[in-house]
């Protein structure tokens, strides 16, 4: 058994230790955020944020994140209640298939938590590990800056950090 | 202003073989001119052709919900949410008090394919119509039941109001049979006028649960007891499986079963990732006869000049003889694309009492449901597909394949539920690519630099190999069984294929368009968006450059100088304005700007794209700067949803346009991952895309989801000549060809 | 600590003989011109400047980050501070437009501006200056033909004394052997040649060759390892440590195609250097590999054995590998620092280093690899930590960067793990070291994508 804390619960891994925490997170949690695109670590779908910064889930074991801190797009908020980054995306209206959103989301996550006053390029260097077939990168990238602007102004570090209570 | 496509095409000469073109544009409803002729029977509108029944579109229960159906699926491009928006507004009910059910053969009318950018056309003129005929049906049923005059009454909020009050909800008033009835040909269609909800930008209703982790796609679908499974590919097209050690891998934990049929090769284990670790242990132990034979990667444009074809003359045009003028000359190549999506096929299908039932990101459950009862020799009505979402689609994807090997394996498992995912090698390396395209132009001016004679040849593969038939399955086919390729036959225009978008919407005095349609498909090829037209489009709107160039003309002008269509003008008038175009203003060195323009279809929506971009002179690199686009789609049910769409596939097409191409050796595809078929990514992206719609209340829905593909491409590609002085006619304008086109 | 001691007392001793030297330091100014028009050079002779411009690499050094080529402003860390590359594009002010073709030369084979003023060497002017006159007019007309970009070159952020240009002059008298080149006719034209471009133009030694406190390069260790951007540029010569030795052959495909199926792709700043090479005729680079092969000199017959194992054990089916070894090393981890690391290297690396798939886009088999067998562990460090990018919409090697996944602890248990697997070296001493410096950001690394070519003869085919 591993022990990991996922968006703030602490959980019992049973799943292997050489198991990538992509399916840890989706097959033993049951959770939908981190998705498979390409189990190789080019395309970002299935990024999460690990202890406060953005990992590819498909190509980190369980024995790397073990005891660490696991966010996913869940622990961003629910659809009734969503979080700053979450309500910023459903407000730019910034999907079309949204395959790849949860991961641009996660990798924008974790860095407004390390530079809340990100430049565009900034945010496009550091969505740069994240491919979107659909094009929507004008309304991703509008919605990383709105995101922000939220995070900034509401100086609520509770629903900034994301982490379901 | 009255939508004319019919007037552009149909007074010139069609040749025989494509009588249909005429038809369909003469009898295409335009929805809000209704009752105005007074010939006899005209056809349903829409889909309501061939299911007439209005329970097959809407269903009222005695407690006041609402359910619309639609054969049409979401593949991210809000065909759900526009839907909604058109029942909501004929039915005058809150769209978030309608639910709505999209493509199941369990359910849903059939509506073929989602694709094509038909879905407008097909459901939501449907949908429209079923809505207006149900609420006139409840209008009437109150009006017996308050003895009030159907005038007197109006409809707000899900019932029916009288003068003086007095309310009757449409679930009081709905009664077992009312709506099951066929439609009339004729609705009475709200005057857009006075619309609440078409026409605005109503946030997309699959959103909230794609941002947040909920149940978004069949990848996320978690039935009870699911097991996980892998196929392992045959390393190249037509593989055979000599041998594998299939016993070693059952006995791997957590395995539950390896399912070998013929050169079908599966494992199934209780745990996704033990399925994935036994698929590469399969993969380890097997071996394989390989026999396929490609063509040289680089050499498919006079491969396929070389291949036998079946040519058709689609347009021709015989007016004044040309003058003696300029000629100009032209050839065009594309190479196979792909569609790339970024999560690769997924489905689960479950055999329960002989039942199989089939969750799948396919685009069409009806066709998939055939092919795949074929495949397994049940009868269709003992296999229903069930459509969830994927990621995104673009065309003829991995999508029906993956749900053949779900059923194939599951076949093999009853009673368990089976989920397959692709990997993505699979993915890239077997999906159907977008066929590689040859394009030639011809073209003379007479002595005054107008366009006098013009001809486009255009040479191509099928662009659809969609079931059809079981054989047009990787399942189907690598099986015992081993079903064969069907034939691959060309698509009938007006869409066309190879040939979509071939015929030019600019009137020239005399012009020739033939289709050279080649059956022998050395790469598996289908439908990818916009089809042939992105080759075409780029193409015709290339060689319009050259001329405007050549005739000493600026582009813009000289385009509308052959348009007589006046929504067509529209557009590129309201692109080139909010570009700031002109050419008079020479740009920095460097930098370039193009134009393009098309109708997708020459008879769906119309979109120009102005683009600036920027050339770096010693790497061949390019940089998007911005893009600005028009979009006319008819009647706009939702702008937000519209200019998402268009942004998309400018951003898309750059991609395909500056980077893409499938690469092959003598025997297996090589593109099998982002490193080895890249595409765009941020830092390559423009500053700005600005999309601007032109709403025109009351005219047709116009399909738009693939407008922007070739007059995107077009715009990019004259943007670089402009740039670099030099003209690139071969897809991609990789960084390698703009360097080797560039003087030192 | 104690390389910065003897910088500081050779400055004072530098202090001393630039005083001395003042009156043989000083060069006169060469009149302004007005910017000659592009029109004006021969287009072959363009070409051929732009040909020695990409074995010279320049737009690299002379190109900011997203800057405008050319234009200068790339920052250069050294010892003794930042210096920033200037602007050669042909601008009047700002860049070498008002340089006559006098002072290009003059710069090149001298190390002096236009002006007079003395430059430093990072502007590689101790090879540059064998370049022959010939050359140097060719090379000339490349930048002088490009479009004028005004920018301003930062101004250099030296320590003193390295911050008195005056004190070069001496350093040119200690260090600078002008050109230009001398044939040496006891050798083939082919090894002339090579030599001409590997020690003049190309400037390998320039990373490859192992420097003094005065940032000179040692004259006795040709080739004989250096540093570039936090990574070691390793030994071309005898002590070559790539476990298959080199030939010309594999060098020069190497050299041009960013990569080798027995050796690897390059990466880091040698990334930049094959890009630009990929562009050079065949014999041009065939005579670059037939001279470093003359540094490098024939393998041992150890060595030679040494290689063949390795070639061996690449390409021996690994494929029970992923499953196997996989579960039983993953079972054996955690109990010691070995096993952990055996551990991570199954679960995390060994899924696209198995060998499986085919160089350059498959994960090079750590047999193979040169980084297992390297005089420290820096390269395995930097590559493990960042990764490489993909190359704008080029087939291109991608793999994703741990530096947010593996712990310093981790790190160190992998690297060790790998050296003791897969080399038959004794363990490297620094290895904590060199992660902390790397991660922390310490050791500034540069990344670049990599930019591979596939001739067609080459099979990039893996297993299916």
């Amino acid at each position: 058994m591993t022990k990991l804390t996922v968006n703030g619960r602490e959980h019992d891994i049973s799943s292997a230790p050489d198991t990538p925490l992509l399916y840890v997170l989706r097959d033993e949690l049951v959770l939908n955020g981190a998705k498979f695109g390409c189990g190789l670590g080019q395309c970002g779908a299935c990024t999460v944020v690990v202890d406060g910064t953005a990992v590819l889930s498909c190509v980190t074991p369980l024995l790397l994140v073990a005891g660490k801190s696991v966010t996913t797009v869940e622990g961003l908020g629910t659809a009734h209640e969503p979080g700053p980054m979450q309500r910023a995306f459903m407000q730019e209206q910034a999907a079309q298939c949204g395959y790849c959103i949860p991961g641009m989301m996660m990798c924008a996550h974790a860095l407004l938590q390390n530079n809340p006053r990100a430049t565009d390029a900034e945010i496009r260097t550091a969505l740069q590990p994240n491919l979107c077939r659909c094009g929507t990168h004008m309304r991703i990238l509008r919605a990383v800056r709105r995101a922000a602007e939220t995070m900034r102004t509401a100086q609520a570090p509770a629903s900034a950090r994301g982490a379901v209570p | 202003m009255r939508s004319m496509p019919s007037l552009v095409l149909s007074r010139r000469k069609v040749l025989a073989g494509t009588g249909a073109l005429v038809m369909s544009f003469a009898s295409a409803p335009s929805l809000l001119l209704r009752a105005t002729e007074g010939q006899g029977s005209p056809p349903l509108p829409g889909s309501l052709k061939q299911s007439p029944y209005l329970d097959s579109w809407i269903r009222i229960a005695a407690d006041g919900r609402i359910t619309v159906l639609t054969g049409k699926v979401e593949l991210g491009q809000g065909v759900k949410t526009a839907l909604l928006q058109i029942a909501a507004e004929e039915l005058d009910v809150p769209l978030e008090t309608i639910t709505l059910v999209t493509a199941d053969t369990g359910q849903t009318a059939n509506e073929g394919f989602t694709a094509g950018s038909r879905s407008m056309h097909d459901s939501g003129t449907a949908i429209q119509n079923a809505a207006a005929q149900v609420r006139a049906l409840l209008l009437d049923q109150a009006s017996q039941q308050l003895g009030v005059t159907v005038d007197q009454l109006r409809t707000e909020a899900g019932a029916v109001i009288a003068p003086d009050g007095t309310r009757r909800s449409y679930g009081e008033l709905v009664g077992a049979e009312m709506l099951h009835v066929e439609a009339q040909p004729r609705s009475v269609l709200k005057d857009p006028k006075g619309f609440k909800v078409i026409g605005k930008p109503i946030p997309r209703i699959d959103i909230p649960a794609k941002v947040t982790g909920g149940t978004a796609y069949v990848h996320d679908l978690r039935l009870p007891g699911l097991l996980h499974a892998r196929v392992v590919r045959p390393p190249s097209y037509g593989a055979r499986l000599v041998e594998v050690n299939a016993a070693a891998v059952e006995k791997m934990p957590g395995v539950v079963k390896v399912v070998r049929d013929g050169n079908f090769l599966a494992v199934v284990a209780e745990r996704e990732f033990l399925a994935i670790k036994a698929m590469r242990a399969l993969a380890a132990s097997a071996r394989w006869q390989e026999t396929a034979k490609l063509p040289k990667q680089d050499d498919f444009a006079s491969l396929l000049l070389r291949l036998p074809a079946q040519d058709s003359v689609i347009f021709e045009e015989h007016g004044a003889p040309a003058a003696a003028g300029k000629k100009l000359e032209a050839s065009f190549t594309r190479a196979y694309q792909m569609h790339a999506s970024i999560g690769p096929a997924c489905a689960v299908a479950k055999l329960e009492d002989g039942t199989l039932t089939v969750w799948t990101h396919t685009q069409g459950v009806y066709p998939d449901r055939a092919a795949i009862a074929q495949m397994l020799h049940l009868p269709p009505e003992r296999v229903r597909c069930i459509h969830m979402e994927g990621a995104g689609c673009y065309g003829h994807n991995g999508a029906d394949d993956a749900a053949a090997d779900a059923a194939l394996i599951a076949r093999a498992l009853p009673g368990r539920p089976v989920r397959v995912q692709w990997m993505r090698e699979q993915e890239h390396a077997w999906e159907p690519y977008g066929p590689a395209m040859v394009g030639k132009a011809r073209a003379a001016l007479d002595a005054n630099g107008r366009v006098a004679n013009w001809e486009y040849e255009v040479w191509s593969n099928t662009h659809s190999t969609r079931p059809g038939g079981a054989g047009s399955l990787l399942a189907a086919r690598d099986f015992g069984e081993a079903f064969a390729e069907p034939a691959p036959k060309p698509l009938p225009l007006p869409d066309g294929g190879g040939d979509r978008n071939a015929i030019p919407l600019y009137k020239f005095p005399n012009a020739r368009v033939v289709h050279h349609f080649i059956p022998t498909m050395p790469v598996r090829v289908s439908a990818l968006r916009a089809l042939g037209a992105y080759v075409n489009v780029f193409s015709i709107e290339t060689f319009m450059d050259e001329l405007a160039q050549a005739a000493g003309v600026d582009p813009v002008e000289f385009r509308l100088q052959y348009l007589e269509d006046a929504r067509a003008r529209d557009v590129i008038s309201v692109a080139a304005e909010r570009f700031g175009w002109t050419s008079a203003k020479a740009l920095p060195r460097g930098r370039g700007r193009g134009f393009g323009f098309s109708r997708y279809k020459n008879y769906a929506a119309y979109c120009a794209v102005a683009m600036e971009v920027e050339v770096a002179r010693e790497s061949g690199r390019v940089r998007p700067i911005r893009a600005v686009a028009a979009v006319d789609s008819g009647q706009v049910i939702n702008p937000d949803g519209l200019v998402n769409q268009v942004e998309g596939a400018i951003i898309q097409s750059m991609s395909w346009t500056l980077y893409e191409r499938v690469s092959f050796d003598e025997r297996r595809i090589t593109s099998i991952d982002w490193s080895t078929y890249p595409i765009m990514r941020f830092d390559a992206v423009p500053e700005s895309i600005d999309v601007h719609v032109i709403d025109r209340p009351g005219q047709r829905f116009l399909g738009s989801g693939e407008c922007g593909q070739g007059p995107a491409a077009a715009a990019l590609g004259n943007a670089i000549a402009n740039a670099i002085g030099q003209r690139l006619r071969d897809l991609p304008l990789s960084r390698d060809r703009i360097k080797a086109a560039m003087p030192v | 600590m104690t390389g910065r001691l003897i910088a500081l007392l050779v400055a004072l001793v530098l202090i001393l003989l630039v005083a001395a030297a003042f009156a043989v330091a000083w060069k006169p100014a060469i009149a302004p011109v007005a910017p000659p028009q592009a029109a004006s050079f021969d287009q072959a002779l363009v070409r051929r400047g732009a040909a020695l411009a990409e074995i010279g690499n320049c737009i690299a050094c002379h190109t900011a980050p997203g800057g405008k080529t050319l234009a200068g402003g790339r920052a250069l860390p050294s010892p003794f501070g930042t210096i920033f590359s200037t602007n050669i594009t042909p601008d009047a002010d700002t860049g070498i437009g008002s340089w006559p073709g006098e002072a290009f030369q003059r710069s090149m084979r001298q190390g002096v501006d236009r002006a007079g003023r003395h430059l430093y060497p990072v502007f590689p002017y101790d090879h540059f200056t064998l370049l022959t006159d010939d050359d140097n007019r060719a090379l000339y007309a490349y930048p002088m033909t490009r479009e004028p970009v005004r920018a301003q070159t930062p101004a250099n952020e030296l320590r003193f004394p390295f911050n008195i240009r005056i004190g070069l002059a001496a350093w040119k008298l200690l260090y600078l052997h002008k050109g230009p080149y001398q044939p040496d006719r006891s050798r083939s034209d082919a090894w002339n040649r090579g030599a001409y471009l590997v020690e003049g133009i190309a400037h390998c030694g320039a990373c490859h060759t192992p420097r003094n406190g005065l940032g000179a390069e040692r004259r006795g260790e040709l080739l004989a390892s250096g540093e570039a951007e936090g990574w070691t540029a390793y030994a071309l010569n005898q002590a070559s440590p790539a476990p298959v030795p080199w030939d010309a052959r594999a060098l020069a495909f190497y050299l041009k195609n960013g990569w080798h199926e027995a050796h690897g792709i390059s990466r880091g700043p040698m990334a930049e250097v094959t890009q630009s090479l990929a562009s050079i005729s065949d014999s041009d680079v065939g005579a670059m590999a037939t001279y470093i092969m003359s540094v490098m000199g024939e393998p041992s017959a150890e060595r030679r054995k040494r290689g063949e194992a390795a070639l061996a054990e690449a390409r021996k089916n690994a494929a029970g590998a992923t499953e196997s070894s996989g579960d039983s090393e993953t079972e054996r981890g955690g109990a010691n620092n070995d096993g952990a690391g055996a551990a991570i290297y199954a679960s995390a690396c060994a899924v696209c280093h198995d060998g499986e798939r085919a160089l350059p886009f498959g994960g090079i088999h750590f047999a193979l690899s040169t980084e297992m067998y390297g005089p420290n562990a820096k390269n395995l460090i930097n590559v493990t930590l960042f990764g490489l990018p993909g190359a704008e919409g080029e087939q291109s090697p991608i793999m994703p960067g741990f530096a947010d996944a593996l712990g310093d602890d981790e790190l160190s248990a992998l690297v060790s793990y790998l050296r003791r697997r897969f080399s038959d070296q004794p363990q490297w001493n620094d290895i904590d070291q060199d992660i902390r410096a790397a991660h922390s950001g310490r050791r500034p690394v540069a990344i670049h994508p990599t930019h591979v070519a596939l001739p067609d003869d080459a099979s990039q085919r893996g297993k299916p």
